[in-house]
């Protein structure tokens, strides 16, 4: 439960991202997140309306992109996408897969006024 | 090229010719470029107005000239702005500076991570009283109480306790400025005991080398598959109280095969802080890792 802590990394950024682009308000935030970086949507929503409270983005819409599990499988060398990280490799049903992808926590773009 | 819509060639003469046909004015000569037309700006489109030396017919519609430089279905142009930046991108600033702080000292720091209760700090006392007399420091992190830092002290070695308050982890500017108290000594070990909590500590780079999960055999041989993320992040596993899984019926085959699972990349070592077995392997670990340091 560390969404709290991302949406003030969110805060932050905009912030400094308010004061390089001369914006007063932000109406969307839209977030990459990769399905294995730990973040629930519905707890990262809640802390965002919480902690935008007073910023450039109070009332801004919280939009998130999923993006894919990727792993690299020890057993048959395949790139892989997966739905868990603990999935088997879809390849050759391998259980060894070193993820690669699907940890990431970006935002991608801001729509401001 | 037009570098407005990207049409023609690499000539002048072939890039207006192929301007022209594709703008539907092929018939006309060469010779009568017309005078600059100008596009129709469209305000949410965040055209400009451009005045380069051909003519573009009054309709055209160029993308991409916005201040984001793309183009999204159902976000007005002139208003996105494109941040590409990780959300965590300040708290990896201070770990970036600390772990520049920590390599130009040629120190070695390990992130101690794992649920309350697994023993981590006991496993460190245990472990600075076996290092004997080498240069190191403490980080305690917990949400209340100095209990770790005054255990720690009570060694002999150098801590400082980092409390929370609320908070489920510590993070790169809590690490910073517990840095700048503590001063940390040429070719140290420094280690940091994160606040007990097999998940959010997983998120938070601190500018260690190296994240040791720490997973006591009571705990359960399921609890890597249960909580992935720590033992994915993590370059050691270590697996204490072993001399307690007699009692315990676990299996600890199994509990390393589960943590196997979720990082195939994952050294783990058996250890028991209190009767000392294993506890060799985990200094040779760290010996190896302060060595690689240059110290």
């Amino acid at each position: 439960m560390h969404e709290m802590s991302i949406a003030e990394g969110i805060r932050d950024v905009i912030e400094d991202a308010a004061r390089a682009n001369g914006f007063s308000r932000v109406t969307r935030v839209r977030l990459e997140i990769g399905r294995f970086a730990g973040v629930e949507t519905e707890a990262l929503d809640f802390a965002f309306d919480v902690v935008m409270r007073g910023s450039v983005a109070e009332g801004a819409t919280l939009e998130v992109i999923e993006l894919p599990g990727k792993a690299l499988c020890y057993d048959c060398g395949a790139a892989v996408e997966i739905r868990h990280r603990l999935d088997p490799c879809p390849e050759c049903g391998g259980g060894k897969l070193l993820v690669q992808g699907g940890e990431e926590m970006r935002i991608k773009d801001l729509e401001v006024l | 090229m037009c570098t407005v819509c990207g049409c023609g060639g690499h000539s002048v003469e072939d890039a207006f010719r192929a301007h022209l046909e594709k703008t539907g004015q092929a018939g006309a000569p060469l010779a009568a470029h017309p005078a600059p037309l100008q596009s129709v700006a469209i305000p949410a489109l965040g055209g400009a107005l451009h005045d380069h030396g051909h003519a573009h017919a009054g309709h055209d519609i160029h993308l991409g000239h916005g201040p984001a430089g793309t183009e999204v279905p159902g976000m007005s142009q002139q208003r996105l702005i494109e941040i590409e930046t990780d959300i965590l991108s300040k708290n990896d600033a201070f770990a970036a500076r600390n772990r520049a702080a920590i390599t130009a000292r040629h120190a070695f720091a390990t992130n101690l991570v794992s649920s309350p209760g697994s023993g981590k700090t006991t496993l460190l006392c245990r472990t600075i009283e076996m290092l004997g007399e080498v240069p190191l420091a403490v980080i305690e992190g917990d949400q209340q109480t100095t209990n770790d830092a005054d255990r720690i002290r009570a060694t002999g070695a150098a801590a400082i306790q980092v409390n929370t308050g609320k908070g489920c982890h510590l993070d790169g500017r809590m690490v910073e400025a517990a840095l700048a108290r503590l001063g940390l000594p040429e070719g140290a070990f420094l280690f940091i005991e994160n606040v007990g909590n097999l998940v959010c500590p997983a998120a938070f780079d601190l500018g260690e080398d190296a994240k040791v999960a720490i997973l006591s055999v009571t705990e359960g041989e399921d609890k890597p598959l249960k909580y992935p993320d720590m033992f994915a992040a993590a370059g050691l596993a270590i697996l204490n109280k072993v001399d307690l899984a007699p009692y315990c019926d676990v299996d600890l085959d199994l509990y390393e095969a589960n943590v196997k699972r979720v990082n195939p990349a994952i050294e783990v070592l058996r250890v028991s802080a209190r009767t000392g077995e294993g506890m060799q392997a985990w200094l040779d670990w760290l010996r190896a890792g302060l060595a690689r340091k240059g110290a």
